[in-house]
């Protein structure tokens, strides 16, 4: 099966989840074109996290489908090596390397996972540092930089993979207020240079500004979603209504 | 507080987590420069002396040698048998290490079968009499094996080697064991997320960031080896304590047998004690604060 770019590039159809007895996840579907921004927003609890941990294979599912690029995440069979190629990650923990400086995280996967040649990546590297703004901060170690330093590490790591689709776990969640403006701004200009970008958050001015498209979601399934101004606006879910009108 | 590190103190931040850096004099502070290996040893001597120095009185009255000579006339042969006990510790521990390593590893295999294995072995030896490992090395291991016409020798110090450096590697793997299940999770679904494979996330991430981990326990255990090689004297290897036998049968004097044996003490107490005072430095500069 091959896949076109005019097919969504990330599509999950009615996805189920359990941890155990809990069911975190019932009946998701979602499609995703290449290059839109889509905000998953919720309440803690509500399966947000669980369900683009899925998209990148990191948790496995009960039933339903999730296809990157036309590909089934969840067979059996799958190359994960090719999945992880094509969908980077970023956490909330940032997960930095700690015992290797920021060039160092950055490079890593590319020459020992896709085995390219030292002195290209690290001229990529140091472009990615540069392009998160983080120049001069090549040498550090992630013990030595601040959170929202960290998290850009952690973003730029991710790129060097050149992946087609960029995951964001509440990767602001951590962070002090004055450092969150720094990463939300690098992901910005990430979604403005046309990355397929699928972030679950709780900055709701940052959704509104940057998505193309908000999902709320709750018990495990999605109660709404929509464009941001007809999301934020005219929400008609009562659920999102108040959802909203807590944190708004 | 006067920090070790040159790093600038970050929120949150862990020394176990920074890069490992050389500790130099300068950074150690005074008092600990004062007391510290060095005074301790004197102390010791000191107490050597004052167990000694009884017996100069008596050596005037007797036309016998005084003990302190009969030690100084002794000590290039002690010194040759305690270099023997150190190669003995050196080799084990080095055995040890690697084998613990592998074992400790495998007892973190995603295979129950694998994991159960490594855990019953490291369990064994690790609940095992030392003295009886050693015992069973010596009377289990041939002294020599031919392997394709070429007979390797064993001779009795090897399987002394091999019989202590079974603890060694016990220990070792649940070290390893508890050290890398301390790595937080996040680490392997960072790595698995940029498409590293179980191995190359172990080799890469999981292994380098252990060995700060595992450094104050190693150093720890290899104290205790140097401290137990004189059990090697039971079973026929001329080490220290056999060679201080010989000596004490040789001058065949009651009073030299306390002196002596002290001497002995200080000598492993002069390589030991840097070795645990060291660790614990590295032990309170990785200290997690939580």
């Amino acid at each position: 099966m091959s896949w076109t770019p005019d097919q969504p590039i990330v599509s999950i159809k009615d996805v189920h989840k359990s941890f155990g007895p809990v069911e975190v996840l019932r009946g998701i579907s979602m499609d995703v074109m290449k290059g839109e921004v889509v905000c998953i927003i919720g309440p803690s609890g509500s399966g947000k996290s669980t369900l683009i941990r899925c998209i990148n294979a990191l948790n496995d599912i009960q039933s339903g489908s999730i296809t990157v690029e036309g590909q089934e995440v969840h067979d059996p069979k799958l190359d994960k090596l090719a999945l992880r190629k094509k969908v980077g990650m970023v956490f909330q923990q940032y997960n930095l390397f700690p015992h290797k400086t920021a060039l160092q995280n950055v490079m890593m996967a590319p020459i020992k996972v896709l085995k390219q040649n030292r002195a290209d990546v690290e001229v990529r590297a140091r472009a990615l540092l540069k392009k998160v703004r983080l120049e001069g901060k090549e040498d550090s170690y992630p013990g030595e930089l601040s959170g929202g330093q960290q998290q850009r590490v952690a973003i730029a790591r991710s790129l060097a993979m050149n992946p087609d689709v960029m995951l964001f776990d509440e990767v602001t969640a951590a962070l002090d207020p004055e450092t969150v403006k720094e990463v939300l701004v690098t992901i910005k200009d990430l979604a403005a240079d046309g990355m397929t970008c699928i972030l679950v958050t709780h900055e709701m001015g940052f959704a509104r500004e940057i998505a193309d498209r908000v999902y709320f979601t709750d018990k495990g399934v999605i109660v709404e979603y929509g464009p941001p101004a007809t999301f934020f606006e005219q929400a008609k879910d009562p659920r999102t209504r108040q959802f909203l009108s807590q944190i708004l | 507080m006067k920090t070790l590190s040159n790093h600038a103190p970050v929120k949150g931040h862990l020394p176990v987590l920074l890069p490992v850096r050389r500790v130099l004099l300068s950074d150690i502070p005074l008092q600990d420069r004062l007391f510290n290996v060095w005074t301790a040893a004197a102390l010791l001597l000191a107490f050597v002396a004052a167990a000694v120095g009884p017996s100069f009185a008596q050596a005037e009255a007797a036309p016998a040698r005084s003990i302190a000579a009969i030690l100084l006339e002794w000590t290039p042969s002690l010194a040759l048998a305690f270099g023997f006990n150190v190669l003995i510790s050196i080799f084990a521990m080095a055995i040890g290490t690697v084998m613990g390593v592998g074992l400790g590893i495998l007892q973190v295999s995603p295979t129950a079968a694998v994991r159960k294995t490594a855990w019953v072995v490291t369990q064994f030896f690790r609940n095992s009499p030392w003295l009886v490992l050693l015992f069973y090395c010596i009377l289990l291991i041939p002294f020599k094996v031919s392997l394709f016409g070429v007979s390797v020798p064993f001779p009795g110090w090897i399987k002394a080697v091999i019989g202590l450096s079974l603890p060694v590697m016990a220990y070792m793997s649940e070290f390893m064991r508890g050290a890398i299940l301390s790595i937080p999770t996040g680490q392997w679904e960072s790595a698995s997320s940029l498409g590293f494979s179980r191995g190359q996330t172990m080799r890469e991430i999981i292994l380098p960031q252990t060995v700060k981990r595992v450094l104050p326990p190693w150093m720890n255990l290899y104290a205790v080896l140097t401290m137990a090689t004189p059990l090697v004297s039971i079973v026929g290897v001329n080490e220290v304590m056999s060679v201080t036998r010989a000596a004490l049968s040789a001058e065949g004097r009651v009073d030299l047998l306390i002196p002596m044996y002290l001497y002995i003490l200080c000598w492993f107490f002069i390589y030991c004690y840097p070795i645990s005072a060291l660790t614990s430095r590295l032990e309170r500069r990785f200290a997690v604060k939580l």
